[in-house]
């Protein structure tokens, strides 16, 4: 009893529950993001903009579900989407992707009933940039793509990274196929490494032009890129949702794709 | 006589030691569920011709232990929803009283609009949606079943993170890998929702659990199937699976892939 009264005031008796620890500090095992998988794809022409993605939501090497749309009208009804005027696609977190969809649509909006006007494609692009990087160091973990018409009636698209770089170009795939449609894309919608044959001698050919493409053609260029990845990638499959903006407003397709 | 509150009723540090304070440190990180404690197995939920059926073991495990075997994960939510609840117990409770309190001010507003499954599906979603933003996560993966505003039958899920997905059928846990391969083959795609009746549903589900209960550690031969018509909920508690065979189990050796 002599050494605890002799001690020093609140010293040496460990019950001063301030006291720094010097214990490690934890590092967190949740990790906040998983992938959902799918693909999508976007394709401009002259006076239409197409936004296509699988409906299949997985989770590893399980599927959760054979109907889960990754592309959405924004600034229209809530249910119907009616009134919509742009289109908006993401894949990669899916829970992410959702509150993206949600935000943008809800910014449409209130920009509808604060200046009497629909947004601009143009300015709705720009506005995604910004919400996407405000989530620059807890990001969106989604690779967006908007599509609608711009201020002309042409096609426009906008391709987002998850922390909002983007660029407006004429096509586009994204998500767990995009390795495998990009390169498809390329060829055939920008006639990459196509020429015109008897042009020149050797290698000096004339490299073919790209021109915008037709809504059918565009239409089967969409169908074959999901048929042939669905082949190659277990992540894309079940369906295809394809969305075709138009001057005469939104059109929605649905198109079977293989279940295994 | 130390003079300390702290130290009353502790064992006095002159004769075993100081006391590890890093135990009693109110200061440092701040900690939130890292992984579950206890925890509950699977949820199985179908829709059929003007309803829907959940079911779930009625087993609280910690670790492998089967530390709760009356525990209830279906949960009402006013006449037309029910909610299943798999992963963490405290967390379920947690929801459940978040629930209860909702329920009160639905019942006690003057609007009279009742929240559907589809509403209250919306709402836990953003709850986890929120949490899971926060590093705090809710550890439970949820189904929710009911009717959706048209009143037709509505089946969805949400995980830890706010990921959400609707299907036919749904399991979590264990049974997406054991259960849902089954619903799949007795329900298939092709076969519309109206053809299939409560009670095949019903008897699909118990089937569904007598896997669960044969090949499932943490699951339990005792369980509670909730069956959602317009006319009100029925809950079925105090279950029990019936017609065990174990003869199959004799004959397998290993893994189950040897043959002698």
């Amino acid at each position: 009893m002599a050494t605890l009264l002799s001690q020093p005031h609140g010293e040496a008796i460990g019950y001063s529950f301030t006291q720094s620890t010097g214990v490690p500090t934890k590092e967190h095992s949740f990790y906040p993001y998983t992938d959902n998988g799918g693909s999508t794809l976007g394709i401009t022409g002259s006076d239409f903009a197409i936004l296509a993605g699988d409906t299949r939501s997985v989770a590893g090497y399980n599927i959760n579900s054979r109907y889960v749309p990754k592309v959405f009208k924004i600034g229209g009804d809530d249910e119907t989407g009616e009134g919509a005027h742009i289109l908006l696609s993401v894949v990669g977190f899916a829970a992410d992707g959702q509150a993206l969809k949600e935000r943008l649509d809800a910014v449409v909006k209130m920009y509808k009933y604060q200046h009497g006007k629909s947004m601009s494609v143009g300015a709705c692009a720009q506005r995604l940039s910004t919400i996407l990087y405000q989530k620059r160091f807890f990001p969106y973990y989604v690779h967006a793509i908007l599509a609608g018409l711009d201020e002309d009636g042409r096609g426009a698209l906008y391709s987002y990274d998850p922390v909002g770089s983007y660029e407006r170009e004429q096509c586009r795939a994204a998500g767990s196929a995009a390795s495998l449609i990009m390169p498809f894309l390329d060829n055939q919608v920008n006639f990459k490494n196509q020429y015109i044959p008897g042009s020149g001698e050797g290698h000096a050919l004339e490299p073919k032009k790209a021109d915008p493409l037709s809504r059918d053609t565009v239409e089967q260029l969409v169908r074959d890129a999901f048929t042939s990845a669905v082949e190659r990638h277990i992540e894309v499959g079940d369906g295809l949702q394809m969305m075709v903006i138009t001057s005469g407003g939104i059109e929605e397709i649905y198109y079977p794709l293989k279940k295994d | 006589m130390n003079h300390f509150p702290e130290a009353w009723g502790r064992p006095r540090d002159d004769v075993y030691g100081p006391y590890n304070p890093s135990y009693l440190q109110t200061t440092g990180p701040k900690t939130h569920t890292q992984s579950p404690a206890v925890t509950g197995s699977s949820i199985l939920g179908i829709k059929f011709n003007g309803g829907c059926v959940l079911a779930s073991d009625n087993l609280a495990s910690y670790g492998s232990l089967a530390r709760f075997t009356d525990v209830k994960r279906l949960r009402k939510f006013g006449d037309t929803a029910v909610v299943g609840f798999s992963g963490d117990i405290s967390d379920m409770q947690y929801l459940d009283r978040l629930l209860d309190s909702i329920d009160i001010r639905e019942n006690y507003s003057a609007h009279g609009n009742t929240l559907n499954a589809k509403n209250l599906h919306t709402y836990l979603s953003k709850v986890l949606y929120k949490r899971r933003s926060e590093f705090n996560p809710l550890w439970n993966h949820i189904l929710v079943a009911g009717f959706d505003d048209d009143k037709k039958p509505f089946l969805s899920s949400a995980d830890l993170l706010g990921t959400t997905f609707s299907a036919p059928h749904l399991a979590t846990g264990f049974g997406a890998h054991l259960a849902l391969p089954i619903l799949r083959r007795l329900f298939p795609e092709e076969r519309p929702i109206e053809e299939i009746t409560k009670d095949e549903a019903v008897a699909a589900l118990r089937e569904c659990l007598k896997v669960l209960w044969y090949r499932d550690a943490r699951s339990l031969d005792k369980y509670t199937i909730a069956v959602i018509t317009p006319q009100g909920i029925e809950f079925q508690e105090d279950q029990k699976v019936e017609a065990q065979s174990w003869a199959f189990a004799e004959t397998i050796k290993g893994y189950g892939a040897q043959v002698n």
